[in-house]
């Protein structure tokens, strides 16, 4: 029982010190440590050139790092490539996919490659999910858009991977076809798989990810549990609406960040998610200096307005 | 060994071959048709007999070779440089699959098709003259040693180029001139000795030299000479393989 225990404790991968220069001397990861855990959703932020699709394409094998080390579930990716290989499925970026074949034969080709038994009752389970089944006998090139994407995502759960990659799924994805995404991305974590996804739709590590880490230059900037990250670094805004327009801010009010709207209507407040208390006193000394509020709203920053911020305070 | 996906690609790469079947079946039966009323009518109405065997019936192992080699170069290089091309490669490098596996499969795969089609040229070359073969094992010996090698050497040129042009220009300025000079319609001993001599430089002549000598039994180098060379071809291609997914050159950034 109690390996058990210790042997899901551990990451399912482990990036230590990982840099990567490309041959054009294209610096594209600065020593790079992170670790996902087992069973989570995590993504990575940060603007294009960032080094995302890098840090994923050593982490499967397609770019040799210039240095440190990988593993995925206790093997290292080079010496044990086999083993660490198989465990990992790969959405990438682009649409890359052999046009002329069939839907079929490109899934199956897939699943063979992992070294997996042909399971067509398998295969046929996937294509449903994606709501590609009625396709299965079509040329990839007569797919939609959207469709090439499912296949793409189809042809990565071929071999039942138990870490999915996702490098900008939802990229030039209309609305509807988006949300398909995030709801397939929770079944597949509610399945037990690990989930990365990179993105620069802030709005969706929001919305999905246990865990986000931003990368910027090739370094990585931060790793934060999503809520935690938002509490810390998140600001409030509380806006109170003022019954009567006033002239300036009391004395009596001086010990709170406040300011007083130009038209003098409104009074704002900023405050840390982590401060407690500071509203309900704030409330109270309003009311004792005379100052009536007829309305008010708050207003949370978002996971943008963190990373902008983060981004700008990098050197 | 991941038999599995060295079966998932040979299949793969066979299923593209059936789709193209029809291109790639006419053009060496329209070739080599076009070559017997040619040469075999025009010039083998002067030239009779070479070393005892009609002259019609002398040029089809060359014929037979000089397709062997364009289809299986041509295959295992447009093999290995669609996938890179079009960036599916990705999928491969990605894969729990060992470069032996992956050559195996291409290789395979392309070889497969250039046997078919060899032998495919040889049932239309039988339709035109009386063909016999004396050592048929050996015959067939040939046919896959030069598949496989020529296949290698296509998944080198396929994995080197960078362009469709690259993908056509070895082919083109090397292996054609090379077969149509290495004795595929003549014996070199009808050459002035000079030339014979320059043309033993050009490995092919061993090629067909051996494989005309399991036809027929006539050759015009020793058959051991012949065989030698065609297993120094194979391992300088596998050397040259096995340095290519050493150093990851062109495969990974
Ligand atoms: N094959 C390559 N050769 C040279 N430079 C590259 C290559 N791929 C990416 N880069 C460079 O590495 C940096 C990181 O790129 P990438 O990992 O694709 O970023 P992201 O996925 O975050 O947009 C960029 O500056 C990019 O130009
Ligand atoms: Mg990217």
């Amino acid at each position: 029982m109690r390996t058990n225990r210790a042997i899901t404790m551990l990451p399912i991968i482990h990036v230590s010190h990982v840099s990567k220069t490309y041959a054009g001397g294209q610096v594209a990861l600065r020593d790079v440590s992170l670790d996902i855990r087992r069973g989570e959703i995590f993504a990575l932020l940060g603007r294009n050139g960032a080094g995302k699709t890098t840090l994923i394409s050593i982490i499967c094998g397609i770019v040799t790092p210039s240095a440190g080390k990988i593993t995925a579930d206790g093997h290292d990716i080079e010496r044990e490539y086999r083993a660490a290989r198989s465990l990992i499925g790969l959405v990438p970026q682009e649409l890359t996919i052999d046009f002329f074949e069939s839907v079929w034969a490109t899934v199956s080709l897939s699943r063979g490659l992992f070294g997996k038994k042909p399971n067509p009752a398998y295969i046929e389970k996937i294509l449903r999910e994606l709501s590609l089944w009625e396709k299965k006998d079509v040329q990839v090139r007569k797919l939609s858009g959207g469709m090439k994407r499912r296949l793409m995502i189809a042809k990565a759960l071929s071999h039942e991977p138990q870490i999915l990659f996702l490098d900008e799924p939802t990229a030039g994805v209309d609305v509807e076809l988006r949300r398909d995404m995030w709801q397939l991305v929770r079944r597949l974590r509610d399945a037990g798989t690990t989930i990365i996804l990179t993105t620069h739709y802030l709005e969706e590590a929001e919305e999905m990810a246990d865990r986000v880490g931003v990368i910027d230059k090739g370094e990585l900037i931060l790793v934060e549990d999503k809520k935690e990250l938002m509490l810390k670094l998140g600001k409030k805004r509380l806006t109170l609406i003022l019954a009567a327009p006033i002239e300036e801010i009391p004395a009596t009010l001086s010990a709170y960040p406040l300011t007083l709207s130009p038209d003098k209507r409104e009074l704002v407040y900023h405050y840390d998610n982590s401060e407690h208390g500071g509203v309900a006193a704030l409330l109270i000394d309003l009311v004792k200096a005379g100052v009536e509020v007829k309305d008010l709203r708050t207003e949370e920053s978002s996971l943008e307005d963190i990373f902008v911020s983060l981004i700008r305070r990098a050197p | 060994m991941n038999v599995q996906a060295i079966r998932a690609i040979y299949q793969y790469e066979m299923a593209r071959t059936r789709r193209t079947l029809l291109q790639s079946v006419v053009s060496p039966v329209l070739s080599t048709a076009l070559y017997f009323i040619v040469f075999g009518s025009a010039i083998g109405s002067r030239i009779s007999h070479v070393s005892g065997v009609s002259y019609g019936a002398f040029i089809v192992p060359g014929l037979i070779m000089l397709n062997l080699l364009t289809q299986s170069i041509s295959n295992a290089s447009f093999g290995i440089y669609f996938p890179r091309f079009v960036g599916t490669i990705y999928e491969i490098l990605s894969a729990p699959v060992s470069a032996i596996e992956i050559v195996i499969a291409y290789v395979g795969a392309a070889a497969t098709k250039s046997i078919v089609l060899g032998l495919i040229t040889l049932a239309t070359a039988a339709l035109f003259v009386d063909i016999r073969v004396i050592h048929p094992l050996w015959m067939i010996g040939f046919l896959l040693l030069t598949a496989v090698t020529f296949s290698m050497f296509g998944f080198v040129i396929g994995i080197w180029a960078d362009s469709f042009e690259k993908l056509q220009l070895i082919p083109l300025l090397i292996v054609t001139p090379l077969t149509f000079l290495g004795g595929s319609f003549y014996s070199i001993h009808m050459l002035p000795p000079l030339w014979r001599d320059v043309t033993l430089f050009n490995p092919v002549v061993y090629l067909i030299s051996g494989f005309r000598w399991s036809f027929y039994g006539i050759s015009d180098v020793n058959i051991a000479i012949s065989l030698g060379m065609t297993l120094v071809f194979l391992c300088v291609c596998l050397a040259i393989i096995t340095w290519i997914f050493k150093t990851g050159y062109r495969l990974k950034t």
